[in-house]
């Protein structure tokens, strides 16, 4: 039994390797690209409209509502960043549910590359907002003994990010890997189902931490004196 | 568990290229079409909204001008009715004219029709009074009826009182042979009774009297004598004219008042 889809190398040469997690990742990508492409590319702008374009744009609003409560202003700014992360870490749980599949989230390189984005686009975002002085400054806030915790704070939350969602989709296709070898017939299917809501709750908290994170990086400094909005949700 | 780090390196790549991907097929084809039917609707409640105020607007023209058109119309309306009003009135006027000039015609025609007849009744008794009395005379005396007229002319002649005789004898006075009297009967009279006349005359007057003959039968019967605007008549005439007037609708309604 693999751990990981990392160790399910198909193609190999020197440094460079296909494994199953690049794979995968592939043709979720050509999946959604393609799909995307294929129900844009006529869209209606009139009342009447395909049901494929109602559900994009059902999502693409979904999204940037969520955006927009979390009080990211101009959300049309970040939807590209956000949204992306989390119809891909969607797909990727959905897609749990064809056979011979494994989700590249349950990749630890995987989580970790997407919390390494995080990490940069935290501080991208958070410059452009505040400019290079106001979000350095945002470092010594409340005072400067705070700098170290602060940064502290940037790597471990990162850390947490990586391995909340490793950890969540890793533990569902093990789950139901153990549970196949145990009970073959209604158990994995039930724990198949769990697994689609859990990984449906992950890609929602990952994507929902990542806009909170962003969202302390470009709040001006006097808004970072008020008190913090929501706690960021833990699992 | 070892993080490959290849696989992050490839996967934060693919991440970065799905990010541009999605933006560039899903994100901004979506929001544009949003935007562009969002843009569309506002655009047709614009025009929606100004549909309205121009139907408000034409409504509101067009009730003024109803309201104009009812004005008008109850203007025209009183006018034609006056007018016509008028011209009933003209007309009925006109005709209550026309009625009373043909009234009037009518009345004249008839009056005229009883005029005539009236003349003829007249002239056909006086003819037939003329014929009888013409007749009893000739039955009842042995001398001819001009003879008796002729009698009883003498006899006036002697019968007038003081002032007739008088004023008479001035206009005889007057006569001469270039002027003489005129004496009218209504038959021819024989020499006889013209003598008789003249010499009458002549004794009644105490002169000579130029006396001219002359024949008239609308006399009917009888003699006329005038001289100088004087005239002394008997003449079965003025009886029928008396007759006539006790035979016209007036002496009838007197005669009977």
């Amino acid at each position: 039994m693999r751990l990981t889809p990392d160790s399910w190398i198909l193609w190999e040469y020197g440094l460079f390797k296909l494994n199953a997690t690049i794979l995968f990742t592939w043709a979720l990508m050509l999946v959604l690209v393609v799909g995307a492409a294929l129900i844009t590319r006529r869209l209606a702008t009139g009342h009447q409209r395909s049901r494929w374009q109602n559900l994009l744009e059902i999502v693409v609003t979904a999204i940037m509502g969520q955006i927009e409560d979390l009080g990211l202003e101009n959300p049309r700014r970040y939807l590209a960043f956000l949204g992306t992360l989390f119809l891909f870490i969607a797909s990727a749980a959905l897609a749990s549910v064809i056979p011979g599949y494994e989700p590249p989230t349950a990749s630890l390189s995987t989580t970790a590359a997407l919390a390494l984005c995080v990490l940069i686009a935290v501080p991208l975002f958070g410059i452009a907002g505040q400019g290079l002085a106001g979000y350095l400054k945002s470092y010594l806030q409340p005072t400067p003994i705070m700098l170290p915790f602060n940064l502290i704070g940037e790597v471990s939350r990162t850390l947490a990010l990586a391995v909340r969602l490793f950890g969540n989709m890793m533990s569902g296709a093990m789950i139901i890997g153990i549970l196949l070898s145990i009970t073959p017939f209604v158990f994995p299917v039930v724990m198949t189902l769990l697994g689609l809501l859990t990984g449906m709750v992950q890609a929602y908290i990952f994507t929902i931490l990542a806009a909170v994170y962003i969202a302390a990086a470009t709040r001006s400094s006097t808004a970072a004196t008020t008190p913090p909005g929501p706690a960021p949700p833990a699992a | 568990m070892p993080i490959d780090w290849f696989t992050v390196g490839a996967q934060l790549l693919n991440f970065i290229i799905l990010v541009w991907l999605m933006k560039r097929f899903l994100y901004q084809p979506v929001l544009n079409a949003i935007a562009a039917r969002e843009h569309k609707i506002a655009a047709e409640l614009a025009a929606a909204a100004a549909s309205q105020a121009k139907a408000q607007q034409q409504q509101q023209e067009f009730e003024q001008k109803n309201l104009g058109f009812e004005q008008q119309r109850d203007s025209l309306l009183r006018q034609a009715t006056d007018a016509a009003k008028a011209e009933g009135e003209r007309l009925l006027a006109e005709g209550r004219q026309a009625a009373d000039a043909a009234s009037a015609v009518r009345a004249t025609a008839l009056q005229r029709d009883s005029d005539l007849l009236h003349a003829e009744i007249v002239r056909h008794t006086q003819q037939q009074v003329l014929a009888i009395a013409r007749r009893v005379l000739a039955d009842l005396a042995d001398v001819s009826l001009e003879q008796q007229l002729c009698a009883v002319f003498i006899q006036r002649l002697h019968g007038l009182d003081a002032t007739a005789l008088a004023t008479l004898g001035n206009a005889l006075k007057a006569t001469s042979a270039a002027d003489p009297a005129l004496l009218r009967s209504a038959f021819d009279l024989p020499a006889q009774q013209q003598a008789a006349i003249q010499a009458a005359l002549e004794e009644r007057f105490g002169q000579p009297v130029a006396l001219k003959v002359e024949t008239a039968p609308e006399l009917i019967g009888g003699l006329e004598l005038s001289a100088q605007g004087q005239k002394l008549a008997w003449t079965i005439a003025d009886y029928l004219d008396q007759l006539s007037l006790a035979l016209s609708p007036g002496a009838d309604g007197e005669a009977g008042a």
